[in-house]
């Protein structure tokens, strides 16, 4: 009959969509990698290469290696002051952000109590207040402190993650059944205890997500610590490749500092790069449930 | 809102006072023991987020006077915001920049979302992880790149058009400026919302999309009158977000004014106005005010967006 006439044009389209989108996502994921690509190339050329060959290629000249040492030894070695830094400054803002908007996450979630409704369209209107609003005083009551210019000037408001508690409430919902609390209710167990020992197990891929983004965050942080932290040797990697690229531009013996900065950009980025392969089913699924809810 | 079961589980008691002094302490744990859960991210929430809000506010109606030091001047600070072209000029800068940029943005998003999706491509998961792969790019470093790519001296760009014997594009000049600011933009958060819209896509009940496959609907017919419908949540989450990220632009103006001193000016985004400020010129007040006046427009902003689109969907 005709069905078959039909079903070869039928299937004939069907790839010719096929190849056509998967030529168009191609073209976008050209542009995704262009900039990544040009970084790595640049990243193995001295100075004069950068300027006289092209790009988008490598040069003749292979410098990968001695960039990558001058860039540790430069300036006594500061930029593996600002790596570490970025990464204890992550690690910690990530730990204690996540650990705190999970059980404030759970306790929206799980339990009814008065001032819930209040405090949680606070925290979700936060959201909202702009950066300068909020670093600006930071800097001020920082100071009154004696916390200006310390670690913990970039740790501690780092750990308010107002987005993070939402994803946490959200995912607490969805994945602590009531039933199960209530179980360990009547067997008598406290509700701390069976936070820890029954409603933290289920919780933690959201923890791990909420975890990852508060370490990228804080990793890719630019604002906070350009106005709280001063000393050179307390940078993270943001402000100091920053300190180096205006540095460059301004001219004057400082444009070999050029590979420097391209380096050590690549440098910054290969880490995060790595923690988002290694998790992808937590940002993946993390992302998925903050955007499940009306 | 109700405590199922708990109430009577307990044990019927002869001794009455007994059992109302247990359900008090039943109720006072109902409040102690979440807030328990919560004191942590409160007292961070309140040190770190009112307590500057509410000192930047004190800050606001004061002002630093050669004689008399701080005085209290009241709206002063805000009035002047109200008429401070600079100010206007940097939100009407950002306004262009959102009116242009977001839809284009999410836009590609979206697409990307819904042929991922519809599985009408080869390779789904290189090109999910090869789109997301810029969001993991601090923004510093992708204004860096960008800089570097745009640049008259050592740019890809520059090489191409000197090869071909044709005039330079100059991406920073003042007239390209917002698009090329824009351009980097697009590229860090394309992926991460496309993530987003193709989770939620995913998330879509197999029945409805089945309904309409069987029904003989086409891919994209599917996709417009099935599926985007059903993720309008999702795509409203990531519009605030881009229009509350849009207002506050700061890092990638603020790297490439080191390329182009003459076109990122202090006043060229609100908060790089309010920064410089603070910063450079040491009028905290003002700055404070600013800020302010900054919230309060993303907050009116975000509002008129879901006011307007709520309009259409109030109705059902």
């Amino acid at each position: 009959m005709t069905s078959r006439g039909s079903k070869t044009t039928s299937a004939g389209r069907f790839w010719r969509t096929k190849a056509l989108t998967t030529a168009l996502l191609i073209l976008f994921l050209f542009y995704s990698l262009l900039p990544i690509f040009y970084l790595v190339v640049s990243a193995t050329k001295d100075n004069a290469a950068l300027f006289s060959s092209f790009g988008l290629w490598f040069a003749s000249s292979f410098h990968v290696f001695s960039n990558v040492h001058d860039l540790f030894t430069y300036d006594n070695g500061v930029y593996v002051n600002w790596l570490w830094n970025t990464a204890y400054y992550s690690t910690s803002s990530a730990l204690g952000a996540a650990f705190v908007s999970t059980i404030a996450g759970y306790a929206f979630a799980k339990f009814r109590f008065p001032g819930r409704t209040l405090w949680f369209a606070l925290i979700l209107g936060s959201i909202m207040v702009p950066q300068t609003a909020l670093v600006i005083p930071i800097y001020f009551l920082l100071s009154k402190i004696a916390l200006i210019d310390t670690p913990l000037a970039v740790i501690l408001p780092s750990l308010v993650s107002p987005f993070g508690v939402y994803l946490m409430r959200v995912y607490a919902e969805q994945s602590v059944p009531d039933d199960l609390l209530d179980a360990a209710r009547v067997d008598g167990a406290g509700e701390f205890r069976i936070f820890w020992s029954v409603a933290f197990r289920v919780l933690v891929p959201g923890f791990v997500t909420v975890l990852l983004l508060s370490f990228v965050a804080t990793w890719n942080n630019f604002f906070l610590p350009l106005v709280v932290i001063s000393t050179p040797e307390l940078y993270p990697l943001t402000i100091g490749l920053t300190s180096w690229n205006d540095l460059a531009g301004a001219g004057g013996g400082a444009h070999s500092l050029y590979p420097l900065v391209i380096t050590g950009s690549l440098v910054a980025v290969v880490p995060i790069i790595f923690v988002f392969l290694f998790l992808q089913r937590y940002w993946q699924g993390g992302l998925t449930f903050g955007s499940l809810k009306d | 809102m109700k405590q199922e079961g708990q109430p009577e589980t307990v044990p019927a008691s002869p001794v009455r006072s007994h059992q109302s002094a247990l359900a008090q302490r039943k109720r006072l744990r109902q409040i102690v023991i979440p807030y328990m859960f919560l004191l942590p991210f409160l007292i961070l929430f309140v040190l770190f987020l009112v307590l500057p809000l509410a000192y930047a506010f004190w800050l606001s109606i004061f002002e630093e006077r050669l004689v008399g030091g701080s005085t209290f001047v009241g709206a002063e600070n805000y009035l002047r915001a109200f008429q401070d072209g600079l100010f206007w000029a940097g939100i009407r800068r950002m306004v262009t920049f959102g009116v242009f940029q977001i839809p284009l943005m999410l836009g590609l998003a979206l697409v990307f979302a819904l042929v991922l999706d519809s599985g009408l491509v080869w390779f789904r998961s290189v090109f999910r992880l090869g789109f997301f792969l810029p969001y993991a790019v601090p923004s510093v470093v992708a204004a860096l790149i960008w800089g570097y790519l745009y640049g008259p001296t050592f740019g890809p760009f520059t090489q191409i058009a000197h090869y071909l014997s044709v005039p330079p594009p100059n991406f920073l000049s003042e007239r390209w400026m917002l698009a090329s600011i824009a351009n980097i933009v697009t590229w860090t958060f394309a992926g991460y919302n496309m993530i987003i819209l193709y989770a939620a896509l995913q998330a879509i009940p197999s029945e409805l999309r089945d309904a309409g496959a069987v029904d003989g609907a086409r891919a994209w017919q599917i996709a417009l009158y099935i599926k985007i419908p059903l993720i309008t949540p999702a795509l409203l989450l990531t519009c605030i977000f881009s229009i509350i990220g849009t207002l506050q632009l700061f890092t990638e103006p603020r790297i490439l004014r080191a390329l182009a001193p003459g076109v990122i000016v202090d006043s060229y985004t609100p908060n790089l106005f309010a920064w410089n400020l603070a910063f450079t010129n040491q009028q905290y007040n003002y700055s404070a005010a600013v800020s302010f006046v900054l919230g309060a427009v993303v907050v009116v902003g975000s509002y008129i967006f879901m006011l307007a689109t709520n309009r259409g969907r109030i109705s059902r």
